[in-house]
């Protein structure tokens, strides 16, 4: 290629027009796959969209009509509740497993594997299984349950619309591994030495996990929390897998992606759909928010300079 | 001291014996019934075990794979579920092989060359993270539309190549950690940046390539939504969405069937976890701690 000197008067330049192009497939991208499509998505929620015409302008209809849509209000109520359930348990059940991992005993791989491959079944599979599972008549859970002294008639599970959310919520509990992980990764920075000051100034080891473990671990059930509520708000897969899509029963799992799912693509209301993608990413943004806000108050972070890898 | 301690360990010994047993159980549950003959997967109260060694279906495997009803030769020679397959791994094979050069290209134009703009424009992709998957559904499935794509594979594959934030993210941290001598020596050398990225940093950096790739890989095989929206030949399903035929064909499902069909597309994965469970663990504790 060009010689040395050459490429030192034009080096400037040079570095500059390759750093751009190593990265122009990301600016492109960035452009094709987001800028363009969350401007268009903004301007079509305030049109009549069906994909096969073009849009027309119909201002802040679509905005009105949700506000008094039913569907609307169960699907958003459905996902708050699934949100406020599964995330919070979620983080305690991988917290809970991982400070048992964390016990130095032998074998704590094959645990750690056990907890963490529920996590990597494909959604649609573990939706399957847990029709099957939470079968009311063949399924696993009540055959166990039968079992139980006292109950005689166990719950119809995702057929019984006061049954359907919990039982979604389990399986995604059943999927903590992968926090699990990042938990236990947590676990092992946490300093060796405060354990053992502790127990020298006789502190129980519940004491020592609330006020050594816990504190410690902050940035990291803060992430899960975050993570958990943005994913959470655009659950999905297995709403869609384990009621047929329909939502049922009574649209108790009818959760907000899947009934902004089926207004883009089943009624090609795409406008509409757009308007609903917006007013949930609104909500992301003030969740995510109130986290990160209060979060000063309680993450506690090792060192000032830590982002500065 | 040591007496109480050591009732710890036992206590968690049992703790993490029960719950273990828990998390597995419903992959049991998905096995074994996976054997039965359909009339033993509705029997009151169930069966766990298949009534007797002679009565274990692995014909059910072969059904699922063959299935005869809904396979016509004339038309495709390859049967349906195999189809999905080989539909899957398409999509895995094109979608892992852009997502690692194109991540790993963009990466190393981030973490290792400077170029004015550049932390805005990595703060920018960073900041795409963030926003939903539905605000930009509608667009994108109508610019794949306005293309033509909508009902072929491409909208499901193409996107790899143009990177994505996550990857970018984790790769760019990596890049950092190898020492910027390497790079000046190969540049005195006279080796151009591509010749940098690929003879200096990329054998450096194997092992979170190895991580983008196989989380890439996970989630082409678990990926529900993109061809529910963009598939509309049941020829190119893939399993994903595929297994949804198993499910109540005609009236009553065959939960022996579902099942079944369910552990093949299961196994893979639990295949591949076993044999790269290193890079999981390290991927999954690399994304963790600072995303």
């Amino acid at each position: 290629m060009a010689s040395t000197s050459a490429r030192r008067s034009r080096g400037w330049l040079r570095t500059e027009l390759t750093g751009l192009l190593f990265s122009s497939p990301a600016i492109i991208g960035l452009a094709a796959v987001m800028a363009y499509p969350v401007a268009a998505s903004l301007y079509y929620s305030f049109c009549n969209y069906s994909v096969l015409k073009p849009p027309t302008w119909v201002g802040t209809a679509n905005y009105e009509r949700l506000l008094t849509d039913e569907l609307f209000w169960t699907s958003l109520w459905n996902t708050l509740y699934f949100a406020a359930f599964s995330v919070p348990l979620g983080i305690i059940v991988a917290f809970l497993l991982a400070l048992l991992l964390n016990v130095k005993v032998r074998g704590m791989t094959v645990y750690r594997t056990i907890f963490y491959i529920p996590s990597i079944v494909p959604m649609v599979a573990s939706s399957v299984l847990w029709i099957w599972l939470f079968n009311p008549q063949y399924g696993a859970v009540n055959a166990l349950l039968r079992h139980v002294p006292g109950i005689s008639d166990p719950p119809g599970w995702l057929s019984d619309p006061a049954w359907a959310k919990p039982t979604i919520i389990l399986w995604s509990i059943w999927g903590v591994g992968n926090t699990v992980v990042i938990f236990l990764a947590g676990l092992q920075g946490v300093p060796q030495a405060l354990y053992e000051a502790a127990e020298v100034d006789g502190a129980s080891p519940w004491q020592r996990t609330l006020s050594i473990t816990v504190p410690y671990m902050t940035p990291y059930l803060f992430f899960a929390l975050v993570m958990g509520l943005i994913g959470s708000f655009q659950f999905f897969t297995p709403a869609m897998v384990m009621t047929n899509g329909t939502g049922g029963p009574a649209d108790s799992t009818m959760f907000y992606a899947l009934n902004l799912f089926h207004r883009a693509f089943s009624d090609f209301k795409m406008g509409y759909a757009c308007a609903m993608a917006w007013v949930l990413f609104i909500l992301v943004v003030i969740a995510t928010l109130v986290v990160v806000k209060s979060s000063a108050r309680y993450v506690y972070y090792e060192s000032a300079d830590e982002g500065a890898v | 001291m040591a007496a109480k301690s050591l009732l710890g360990k036992l206590l968690a010994l049992l703790a993490l014996s029960a719950l273990s047993v828990t998390f597995i159980a419903p992959l049991a549950w998905m096995i074994l019934t996976s054997l039965k003959p359909l009339d033993e997967t509705m029997s009151m109260p169930p069966k766990w075990l298949p009534s007797s060694v002679e009565t274990i279906q692995w014909e059910n495997y072969v059904k699922v794979i063959v299935d005869k009803d809904r396979w016509d030769p004339d038309e495709d020679p390859v049967p349906p579920f195999l189809r999905y397959g080989l539909n899957t791994l398409y999509l895995v094979v094109l979608g892992v092989v852009g997502t690692v050069i194109s991540n790993a290209l963009i990466a190393y134009g981030f973490a290792r060359i400077r170029w004015p703009g550049r932390d805005v424009v990595f703060a920018l992709t960073l900041a795409t993270m963030m926003i939903p998957f539905p605000v930009i559904m509608v667009p994108v499935f109508a610019i794949f539309r306005e293309l033509g794509w909508v009902g072929s594979f491409k909208p499901l594959w193409v996107p790899a190549w143009f990177g994505s934030a996550f990857n970018i993210f984790l790769l760019r941290q990596f890049f950092r950690t190898i020492p910027t001598e390497l790079s000046d020596a190969a540049r005195i050398d006279g080796c151009s940046e591509l010749g940098i990225f690929w003879n200096v940093v990329v054998p450096l950096s194997k092992p979170a390539l190895a991580v983008v790739a196989l989380f890439h890989f996970m989630y082409v095989w678990n990926d529900f939504l993109g061809p529910l929206i963009y598939l509309t030949d049941q020829k190119m399903f893939t399993l994903s969405l595929g297994l949804q035929f198993y499910q109540s064909q005609h009236g009553g499902t065959e939960w022996n069937l579902l099942m079944a069909a369910s552990t093949l597309i299961v196994l893979p994965l639990i295949v591949v976890f076993f044999f790269t469970q290193r890079s999981f663990i390290q991927g999954i504790s690399l994304t963790g701690l600072k995303g």
